[in-house]
């Protein structure tokens, strides 16, 4: 079948259930339900594999920052239910402590990792890659179900450490030595942190073993006729991530090794001069504690952007499609993924600027911090001049994109504040820094996993989710996040410190009672929406309205061209040719011209 | 049983929320899909408008209410710390013309392009000279922030007024403890295996002739007003922060590594207490530095006092020394029962904190 005919394919094509059949490249074997559903090696598969556990994790992750939130807006009430639903760690219904502690680290541990990594680029990477680049599966499908594994496993020794004796490690989701390293200084640092270490490395090898394979595969395997710059914004992002990802998961990976020295093996990299009341001094001399947080934060700084990058990619894309306009700046936008790429791995020092770091380097890592509100800004002002003149549909995808663009804005902004050293040195560890984390990185990238799913449903299930819910799911969404992170800037202007189980013993600190009261109740609100959206998810899997068409958002890119349910191998018949970039939305009065479209004779250069 | 109740709402409002999203999409199939999806797109770029304006007015009403509550009505308690505020103001001025221009343009393009049948798209896939326009400008707004933002790094991280005083501040679990140099202004050495909570909460060195005018107190520190103060800071166990958010100032303290911080304060405590108007105000120290399950009970407190009240209380305290060796102490008739007075507040300093 030439590309042609594979183009104007009729709709029978896409009727039709199973790529398999009479093609020439597939394997052969009969798929089983094992080798369908649980050891899937079809990246498609796979990366519903990612989203569901993604999504498994970000219930738990939510759900712990209710409880703890709870704690928060009601320091002085017991809730009877707590007690039956976590035992002692809840004894009289009052959260204690040390659970306090353990649901803050858990939660930063599973939502930056666990959802917004493997959930969010493990989703998206998987599924659009060869999707949007015209391959049949990753360049190593076995290795891309290895990925899945690892962070199965990972999944489930990190749910076991919840359940060990001394509770699951309670030292905050950076694991700073000495405190994680020394189980007499805290009870969390004993099973829980050996439990929380051996679950990172097998998040960093599922990491590392996804991130080779999207790079090889975007490398090499794209169709004919896509050269790298046509490829859609959304893959460029991914890739980026991929390249992060691989360069900076093996420096944590080091540092946790040598922690697990320090911890078990007598060494002593990180940990000097320590007396433990009730211990006493320990041999350890000469090490360095801020060794491993420069360790940590060469990861730490580039994985805020391993989870940022794909969000701006699929926002980028989702926003383009929408609006039935070329994503303005094309070369512009991939120079500024770039240049945030390169600098994500020049600034992690400014984590540290209060660790007693040498000025001068400090003011090296306050200035390459700040070059970076550069390339976010020509993003941002690109997006919002591909939404200028255009013709917009709201579709939840496209709301959704919009609400990442308004929250990227305002967390970014005070990514400006923080990275001044000078301010800095007021607002570190205050609740400035969560409100600005969670606003650009957190909920932002949540923003862009919703456009995702939303977007691309119906290629995944060829049904599409209900829209009702996903406007009531956005619109709530949308204000709960400004509601409850909003007011927290003030509380970091006041110099509220993170990580406090109870503000009432603080003169300087206790006047926000009825704040973190109205933030807690918000945060419950908005949790019981998600829920509404996995209801909406899952029930749509099944019981959605059915996609009808091949391309039912009228998108340019090759997913679109695959069967409405692709089968392994994504295209019946031979892979089509690309013949121009993904962005030719309303360009001499057509609404869309696909990437498989030939260049016409009398079309206009652009 | 409430519990129950309001589970009960919950899956209510659940199911009517459901059966209103499907019934929705059956009368969009008796209406057209084409027709309802129309609708929807106009509801939608209505309230895109609509949250502009809501979300506006209520940047405006939060600032209504906590304002008042920050630390930016009552001004920095240091001299350095003036510099970070009026930084933080310049820094707001500029990320707020932003922050409002791009959200007005944000929600605004949303609602006035809304999919309409009348409109032409625009092609218009890129233009250098707007590039250039929104690289320069924020280049330009960001050099003057990191110019005057570097110089007071250098300020506050450089070194302190030759005149200032010195007190070495040291975390533990869960508390701090601060030593004064004495009349001959230098510490003793320490190290840290000589650390005894007993009598030696530092582990310092006795042989150190330094060491035996030195003060050590837990729980507050003393400073003089107008006085620049530099802190040496270190840790006794895991990492801690020595925040002092009235000082606009913070470090951590970090075993092994000692760090300093300098500023020089304002006001006395007294003055404070005048100033925001709150008789119970304390100048507070909070552990900003993860450090175990009782870091939010980490505080210390800082008093700040005139000279005279000063060379009062430090004329007063004992050196650390003669608590360790009672019997070296010329004040002290009767050896035995001293080690325990001197002990007792240490130990109860102590226990108040564990109980907290």
């Amino acid at each position: 079948m030439s590309n042609e005919a594979v183009l104007h394919a009729p709709a029978e094509a896409g009727l039709h259930q199973d790529a398999h059949g009479d093609h020439h490249h597939e394997h052969h074997h009969h798929e089983t339900f094992i080798s369908k559903y649980v050891f899937s090696q079809d990246h498609k598969m796979i990366a519903k594999q990612f989203l569901i556990t993604g999504m498994v994790w970000a219930v738990l992750g939510g759900l712990m920052s209710v409880l703890f939130r709870l704690q928060l807006g009601y320091p002085d009430s017991t809730f009877p239910i707590l007690q039956d639903l976590l035992g002692k760690w809840a004894e009289g219904g009052k959260i204690t402590p040390e659970a306090y502690y353990a649901l803050v680290t858990t939660h930063g541990t599973v939502l930056v990792f666990f959802v917004l990594t493997a959930g969010l680029s493990g989703t998206f990477a998987n599924f659009l890659i060869p999707l949007q680049i015209g391959a049949r599966d990753m360049a190593s499908p076995f290795m891309n179900m290895l990925s899945y594994w690892f962070f199965f496993a990972a999944s489930m020794v990190m749910l076991s450490s919840l359940f060990v004796e001394t509770g699951p490690f309670s030292g905050g989701w950076t694991a700073y030595p000495p405190l994680s390293a020394l189980g007499d200084a805290s009870p969390g640092s004993k099973t829980g942190m050996d439990l929380w270490l051996i679950s990172m490395a097998l998040f960093v090898v599922s990491s590392l073993l996804g991130g080779l394979n999207y790079i090889a595969t975007i490398l090499n395997m794209r169709t004919k006729g896509m050269s790298m710059t046509r490829m859609p914004l959304t893959i460029w992002a991914l890739f980026f991530t991929a390249v992060l990802g691989v360069l900076s998961f093996p420096v944590l990976f080091s540092g946790f090794i040598l922690l697990i020295f320090d911890r078990n093996f007598g060494t002593s990299f990180y940990l000097s001069d320590i007396f433990i009341n009730g211990v006493g001094a320990l041999p350890n001399e000469g090490g360095s504690a801020i060794l491993y947080q420069h360790l940590f934060w060469f990861l730490g700084h580039p994985e805020v952007y391993i989870i940022l990058l794909p969000a701006m990619g699929m926002v980028s894309e989702i926003l383009s499609v929408n609006s039935r306009k070329p994503i303005f700046g094309y070369m512009a936008m991939v120079g500024s993924l770039f240049a945030i790429a390169i600098l994500a791995f020049l600034v992690w020092a400014h984590h540290m600027f209060v660790t007693g770091l040498n000025p001068l380097l400090g003011s090296v890592f306050v200035l390459l911090t700040l070059l970076i509100a550069l390339p976010s800004a020509i993003k941002v002002f690109n997006w919002l001049t591909t939404l200028w003149r255009g013709n917009i549909r709201f579709t939840p995808g496209m709301m959704f994109s919009i609400g990442f663009v308004s929250l990227f804005i305002s967390g970014g902004l005070t990514g400006i504040w923080l990275g001044n050293s000078a301010l800095d040195i007021h607002l570190h560890d205050t609740y400035f820094v969560v409100a600005h984390f969670h606003i650009v990185m957190g909920v932002a990238s949540m923003f862009g996993m919703f456009a995702g799913i939303y977007h691309w449903f119906p290629k995944m299930y060829g049904r599409f989710l209900n829209n009702t819910m996903g406007y009531i799911h956005f619109w709530v969404t949308l204000a709960g996040a400004y509601l409850i992170f909003w007011p927290m800037h003030y509380q970091g202007l006041a110099g509220m410190p993170r990580r406090y189980y109870d503000y009432s013993a603080w003169e300087s600190f206790k006047q926000f009672t009825e704040l973190n009261r109205f933030i807690s109740t918000v945060a419950m609100i908005v949790f019981a929406v998600q829920l509404l959206f996995l209801f909406n998810f899952f029930y749509s899997i099944f019981k959605g309205r059915k996609v009808t068409t091949l391309n039912p958002w009228g998108s340019n890119t090759l997913e679109w061209t695959t069967p409405i349910n692709p089968g392994h191998g994504n295209w019946v018949g031979e892979i089509p040719e690309v013949h121009r970039w993904a962005y030719d939305y309303g360009k001499d009065g057509k609404e869309f011209i696909g990437q498989t479209t030939p260049v016409g004779a009398d079309e206009t250069h652009h | 049983m409430t519990v129950f109740l309001i589970s009960a709402v919950v899956v209510l409002i659940f199911v009517v929320i459901f059966q209103i999203s499907k019934a929705s999409e059956y009368v969009s199939v008796l209406k057209g899909e084409e027709a309802s999806r129309k609708q929807n797109n106009k509801i939608n770029g209505f309230l895109m408008v609509a949250f502009l304006v809501l979300g506006l007015l209520g940047v405006w009403y939060c600032n209504e209410l906590y304002y008042g509550k920050t630390l930016l009505p009552q001004g920095s308690a240091s001299v350095e710390g003036e510099r970070v505020d009026s930084m933080l103001w310049l820094t707001l001025a500029v990320t707020g013309i932003v922050f409002i221009g791009t959200q007005i343009v944000l929600f605004w393009f949303a609602f006035k392009y809304q999919e309409s049948d009348k409109r032409k798209v625009y092609f218009f896939a890129h233009s250098n000279t707007l590039e250039i326009i929104w690289t320069i400008i924020p280049a330009i707004a960001l050099t003057v922030l990191v110019v005057i933002g570097l110089r007071n790094w250098f300020l506050f991280t450089g070194e302190p007024p030759k005149e200032a005083m010195v007190v070495e501040v040291t975390g533990k679990q869960f508390g701090w403890i601060f030593r004064y140099p004495g009349a001959d202004a230098s510490f003793g050495k320490k190290y840290f295996k000589n650390i005894d909570n007993a009598s030696n909460s530092l582990g310092i060195i006795w042989e150190d002739q330094l060491s035996h005018d030195d003060l050590v107190m837990e729980q507050t520190m003393y400073l003089v007003k107008g006085k620049p103060v530099k802190l040496i800071i270190g840790s006794r166990d895991v990492i801690h922060d020595v925040g002092l958010s009235h000082f606009r100032m913070k470090m951590d303290a970090v075993p092994g590594i000692p760090t300093t911080l300098w500023f020089t304060p304002k006001y006395t405590t007294t003055e404070m207490k005048e100033k925001t108007k709150n008789p119970n105000f304390q100048y507070e120290i909070s552990c900003d530095q993860m450090c175990g399950n009782s870091h939010y009970a980490m505080k210390g407190v800082i008093e700040v006092l005139d000279q005279e009240e000063y060379d009062a209380k430090m004329a007063s305290t004992k050196p650390y020394y003669f608590t360790a060796f009672p019997d070296k102490d010329p004040a002290m008739a009767k050896p035995a029962d001293s080690v325990k007075l001197a002990a007792k507040p240490v130990e109860a300093a102590t226990k108040q904190m564990a109980k907290l």
